[in-house]
Order: structure tokens, then C-alpha cells, then sequence
């Protein structure tokens, strides 16, 4: 178990986002430059940069991150299940920087006025091309979650997306919502992909062999580089197996250590494992597994500015949305990994100038849908979000929805983690809407379920996110619920976790022989029937208007 | 109308969060994996020990999971389900031809339960190995 001292200690390398110092925060604001957020002492002989979970945000965005991420079992209390000022103590971050806001959830609402958005792919370009300028060869690796996520991947099937992150020349990458588009449609897309597109736990459901590449070798600074893709294991059981009916994936750890064993004897003398475990899995997986250099995680969209260290694995968290592009300096030689420098880049839409070819790219790809994206459905007083392992307020204003306009008594949404936040003031656009629910099986269903089976889910779907043993974790939040109330125990074990359900507009308590009027969406299920989320939700706003929500405390939670 | 279990696997309008079999491992009586045990092995209690048994940790598919045991030495190998209606799954059989101690195959599960494989070894002593695989409704990965 490593202390948080130990934890400090380890965090060597060069790791600080911006100049220390004790500025005051405008002048902090105006020391942002894009010199300084890509300030880099070039160091060794190979050159990582990592890119994950983008979600199809092409143009910069809001992004809160969470303020409740519960660890649990000997995961409590070490990164990133650390939120709020305990991130800002825990990596000695003042409060009010723009790192603060980069990387908390700390004063989010106002810092968001001050520092504005994050992430935008043109200026990705703009930092990848300051760092090829240091070192033209780098590996730029995509972790995954790439294809979906926004109103334009949706009408083009991941098109946009494709296209513009060809633009910038990736190395190879891994995958989960990818395959939500559709086996064949995949196929398509990897086909014509200009590198590599890797997987060694994806195998052919039928014959149990290996259906992707699993690595893939790069000849840099004059040593041998192994990279390994890793998909996220769960993807048949958390997204709808029958869109890809002829794969099969899980954690598969031996089958990791035999290819990291293959990668050793081919003359790699430094194996990387581009993830979409989930950092939690990652971590066992460090301890567990021989051999693995770095572990590039993804999957649960943590954003740590330093890498946490495994043995002598280093585990590099960069975030979610195109908020962050991590880059990680290694001296290597035959006999291995001798140092690294490690910066997690902060991709500051204000500071960071786009590049034009992108920024016209990214023009091109949008502009069939421009007008129909930018239509107000409503104005919000309240600030939007989902990050939090229990609820946000876009899902209370998606479960809200799903109440009223399909007469529900109780109501749930997925505990996605993807979809940007959106300030308090602001009009929410249809490509706003779509930035929360925008995927390939959007169906709101509405059913009649016994109390004893809603019980049931809640248990089920707690013991994906608060298994003590994180290969049994699945990576997503809590389901959120609307118009009913629970309280969970997250150190209990399944089966015990959720008491004290209370149908919220009665304030009595759920029977578990009585049948209640559920409304939910996205279901995994085939040929699951009901009107699109985003036509139920678009209802709602453009009837009422002005979303304006008052605080959430239906989930009461102990244990952690 | 009431629904059961079976109905809301099947029916159209199934929630986000019924992918497989919903049902958990709550306290149950035993299925008499235990005596079965005791059959195999004569009474002995086996060690855990060094027989490898290779499951998925959460079923994709309840219906048809992938198991594979392997035990160097092993005359036989039995594999168990604590879970299922009846203990007994399969049972392979090695000779001293066999060049690999190692068996695998796709089984059935009802629920989540912990399997266990016990190896008789060639010297007449017993060990065996114990894992967990979840039957999970599906949840919703980020």
C-alpha cells in the first residue's frame, strides 16, 4: 500500500502544470501562456504524448470534474479517489489557480468565467507540435472513447472525429464506445485507420482466438518500443453485446503477461500498455503483470498531474474530453527504463492558439449540421454536469425529463461519465443536449418494475463501481435515479449496500412487492422500444424553458 | 401484471441495466458441492493449492462461459459449481500420456457463484483452487 508520503516521494520527475509561486490568481491568469503550458525540458531518448477518452469533443468545452469519486477496499483515499481541496492539498495546488480549476471541482462555477473552456483538437495540434518540434518522432497514443460522444459522430457514424484525429497523426489506439457504432461499421473505420487500431484481450467469441492486433513495435531513439492495447473489458456487459455479437473481451491478465513476455523476447526495451481497463484495474494490473514499463490508463476519465507508481510501472491518468494531453519523456536503454520527465498539459482553449488546419478541419466536418446544432432549446440557471459517483445535474435534469414526459414515477439514467458541463446563465443548444446523450442506443423505455427488482439494479450496479477488487469493477457511476431516494453503504457487500428506498413525491417507502412506472434509456437490451432520449429531453426543455434545479440530496451515502 | 425475472430479460422495453441473468449471490442453500468434494476425494479435505482455474471474472454470458483448468501431475481434474442447481459440471481424465494436464470448455452458470476445480494428482493427494464469477444485470461503463 503506498502512503500518501510515499506517494509524494515517488512523484520525482518534473511534474508541475504551470510556474509555482504564490501570483496573485490574475496575474496567474495572465501568465498562462501557450509557452508556458508547453514548457518542457526535453529529456532521454523517447517521447510518449497520450490522449484519451475525448468523446468526439472536437471544439473546447466546460468539464467539471468530480466532487464525489469513492475508493473503496484498498483503493480509499489514493488517487484519484481523491476530489476537492484534498486533490488541492494532496498535490499542493493552491485554491483559485487555473490548475484548481483544471483539476477539481473546487469553485468550478466561478474559475469557469474566469480560465473558460478546455480542450478543442486544434489545440491538441498547437501542443503536438510544439512537442514534435522537441522531439519529431514521439508516439502519440489514443486510448479510446474517441468515436462517440457529440451531436456531428453521431450523424457521421465517428466520421468527424476519424477524420480529424488523422489529422493529427496518431500512433495507434484502443477502444470501448468505438464499438457502439457496430461491428461492421468498426470495420470499416479500422480498415482504412493509418495506424494502429489494438486489442490483445478482443477475441473472436467463437474460436477464443485473438481478433485484433494486440501490439504494435516502434524503432525509437534507438531502442525497440512495445505497445500494447488493452480495450475495456467489459464492453459486452456494459454496452450492448448483440452490436458486436462475435466478440468477447474481459480483463484477460494472462493473456496481457504473454504478450508483454512476446514483446520482451521480440528485443522491447520498453513496453507501454495503452488501457482502457479503468485506472483501478490498471493499478492491480501493474502489481500483477511483469514486465510493463507504463501503464497509459483511460477509461475513468481521472486527471492526476503526476503518475502514480506501481513497483516500477508508472500509471499516467490524462483525463477525459480533450482537457489534457500528457506527455511523458523516457531515457531508455537496452537494460531499460533509466528516467522520465512526465508533464500533464492542460489544454487551456484561451492560451493555446488553434492550429488552422485543424481549426478548418473541424469547420469542414460541422458545418453540414451548424444551424440545426446551434438551436436554443432553453436557457439553464443552474450550473450542468454529470461527473460524481451518484448523481449530477444533467442527469437530474435527464431523469426530470424522463418523469414528466413519460409519466414515470421513478426515473434512471446510466451513470455515464462522458458529457461536458455547461455553466449557469447560458442557453442549452440541441448540440448541448446531444454532448450528454448523444450514442447508438438512445431508446427511453418506460416499464413497470417491481420494487424488490429496482433494489435488485441498484445492488447489481453498486457492486460494478464499489467491488473491493477492481477486476470486478466496470468503471461507470452509480445509476442515477430520479423521484425515489436510497441510502448506500459503500463498504458493505452486494446484497447490502442500498436501504431505505423512498418513492420521493409520497416520501413512502418503497414496497418491494408493488410494481412502480419506471422510465429509463439506454438500455442494452435488443429491440428495446420508446422515443429517442434526446426528443424526450428536447420536449422538456422547450416546454419549461428555464432549468433551474435545486440541490440533490435523494442518495445519502456512508461507509467511505 | 407481474413481472418476473424471465419476462424482463425478454421483453423489449428492458431497462439499460438488464444485459444477463439478474441475479446475485445471496445467501442460499448449498447445491452439495461439498459432498461432492468429499466423493471425489475420499473424505479428504483438499489444500488450495496448485491447480490453476482460468474464468472470466464477470460472465459475458451466462449461458456459456469460458472455464479452463490446468494442473501439472494431475490425474484428474473435477470442476464444481457452487451455485447451480447441481454441483457436478465435468471431470477430465489424464494418463500418463497425456502431455498437458490442461482442460477447457464452455459451462452454464445460474448465478454468481464461486467455481472450484480439485486435482487428484498422480501421487494420490488432493489440491484445489477456488474463483468468483460474477452473473451481472450489466451496468453502464464511462
Amino acid at each position: 500500500m503506498i502512503s500518501r508520503r510515499d506517494f509524494l516521494q515517488a512523484s520525482v520527475a518534473a511534474s508541475a502544470i504551470f510556474g509555482a509561486g504564490s501570483l496573485p490568481r490574475l496575474a496567474r491568469a495572465q501568465a498562462m501562456t501557450q509557452d508556458s503550458l508547453t514548457a518542457f525540458e526535453t529529456m532521454g531518448n523517447v517521447t510518449l504524448a497520450h490522449i484519451t477518452d475525448i468523446h468526439a469533443q472536437l471544439k473546447p468545452v466546460y468539464f467539471r470534474e468530480p466532487s464525489v469519486n469513492l475508493g473503496v477496499g484498498a483503493q480509499a483515499g489514493l488517487p484519484p479517489h481523491v476530489t476537492g481541496a484534498d486533490f488541492l492539498s494532496l498535490y499542493g495546488i493552491e485554491p483559485g489557480t487555473p490548475k484548481a480549476y483544471a483539476l477539481t471541482s473546487e469553485g468550478f462555477a466561478a474559475l469557469a468565467s474566469e480560465y473558460g473552456r478546455m480542450g478543442g483538437l486544434d489545440r491538441v495540434a498547437t501542443v503536438l507540435k510544439a512537442i514534435r518540434a522537441d522531439r519529431p518522432d514521439t508516439i502519440l497514443l489514443d486510448g479510446g472513447d474517441t468515436w462517440q460522444g457529440s451531436y456531428t459522430a453521431l450523424k457521421t457514424n465517428g466520421q468527424d472525429v476519424v477524420d480529424v484525429m488523422n489529422a493529427l497523426e496518431p500512433d495507434a489506439m484502443t477502444s470501448h464506445w468505438e464499438f457502439t457504432l457496430g461491428m461492421d461499421r468498426v470495420q470499416e473505420i479500422v480498415d482504412n485507420l493509418p495506424f494502429a487500431f489494438l486489442g490483445a484481450n478482443i477475441f473472436d467469441a467463437e474460436w477464443d482466438e485473438p481478433a485484433f492486433e494486440a501490439v504494435e513495435y516502434f524503432d525509437r531513439g534507438g531502442v525497440k518500443v512495445a505497445v500494447i492495447g488493452q480495450a475495456f473489458p467489459y464492453l459486452p456487459i456494459a454496452n450492448p453485446g448483440w452490436m458486436f455479437p462475435n466478440l468477447s473481451f474481459g480483463i484477460r491478465e494472462d493473456r496481457v503477461q504473454e504478450v508483454v513476455d512476446e514483446a520482451r523476447a521480440e528485443g522491447a526495451a520498453l513496453v507501454v500498455l495503452l488501457s482502457h481497463n479503468g485506472f483501478d484495474v490498471d493499478r492491480k494490473m501493474a502489481g500483477r503483470v511483469k514486465g510493463i514499463d507504463v501503464i497509459l490508463a483511460g477509461h475513468t476519465h481521472d486527471a492526476l498531474p503526476e503518475p502514480v507508481i506501481v513497483g516500477k510501472t508508472l500509471v499516467i491518468a490524462s483525463g477525459s474530453n480533450g482537457k489534457f494531453l500528457s506527455r511523458l519523456d523516457l531515457d531508455v536503454d537496452e537494460s531499460g527504463v533509466k528516467g522520465y520527465r512526465h508533464k500533464l498539459i492542460p489544454i487551456f482553449a484561451d492560451a493555446i492558439a488553434p492550429d488552422p488546419d485543424v481549426t478548418a478541419l473541424i469547420g469542414q466536418v460541422r458545418a453540414p449540421y451548424e444551424a440545426e446544432m446551434a438551436e436554443v432549446l432553453a436557457r439553464t440557471e443552474s450550473l450542468l454536469y454529470r461527473r460524481g459517483n451518484f448523481n449530477g445535474t444533467f442527469d437530474d435534469l435527464i431523469c426530470q425529463a424522463l418523469l414528466d414526459e413519460r409519466e414515470a414515477e421513478i426515473a434512471l439514467s446510466p451513470g455515464f461519465r462522458w458529457g461536458p458541463s455547461l455553466p449557469a446563465g447560458q442557453d442549452i443548444t440541441r448540440e448541448d443536449l446531444f454532448n450528454a446523450t448523444s450514442m447508438s442506443y438512445p431508446a427511453a423505455y418506460r416499464t413497470m418494475m417491481t420494487g424488490a427488482f429496482l433494489h435488485e439494479v441498484l445492488e447489481d450496479v453498486a457492486d460494478n463501481l464499489f467491488n473491493p477488487d477492481p477486476y470486478y469493477q466496470q468503471g461507470g457511476d452509480m445509476v442515477r435515479v430520479g423521484g425515489m431516494g436510497y441510502r448506500i453503504d459503500v463498504s458493505k457487500p452486494i446484497g447490502s449496500r442500498i436501504t431505505d428506498m423512498t418513492l420521493l413525491d409520497t416520501g413512502e417507502a418503497i414496497d418491494p412487492a408493488r410494481e412502480y412506472a419506471v422510465a429509463g434509456w439506454a438500455s442494452v437490451n435488443e429491440g428495446t422500444e420508446g422515443p429517442a432520449i434526446w426528443d424526450v429531453c428536447e420536449a422538456y426543455l422547450k416546454r419549461t424553458g428555464t432549468v433551474d434545479l435545486a440541490p440533490n440530496t435523494s442518495v445519502q451515502v456512508t461507509g467511505a | 401484471m407481474q413481472l418476473t425475472r424471465r419476462d424482463l430479460g425478454a421483453i423489449a422495453a428492458g431497462a439499460a441495466v438488464m444485459a444477463a441473468l439478474p441475479r446475485l449471490a445471496l445467501a442460499s442453500e448449498s447445491n452439495g458441492f461439498e459432498q461432492a468434494i468429499m466423493d471425489f476425494t475420499g473424505g479428504v479435505e483438499p489444500a488450495e493449492g496448485d491447480v490453476t482455474l482460468g474464468t472470466p471474472e464477470i460472465a459475458e454470458n451466462g449461458n456459456t462461459v469460458p472455464i479452463e483448468v490446468s494442473a501439472p501431475g494431475a490425474a484428474a481434474i473435477m470442476v464444481l459449481s457452487t451455485g447451480n442447481p447441481n454441483p457436478g459440471i465435468v471431470t477430465f481424465e489424464f494418463s500418463e500420456l497425456s502431455g498437458e494436464r490442461t482442460g477447457s470448455t464452455r459451462i452454464r452458470l445460474a448465478k454468481t457463484q464461486d467455481l472450484i476445480a480439485v486435482a487428484k494428482m498422480e501421487d494420490g493427494s488432493f489440491t484445489m483452487a477456488k474463483r468468483q464469477v460474477k452473473v451481472t444485470i450489466g451496468g453502464c461503463g464511462g
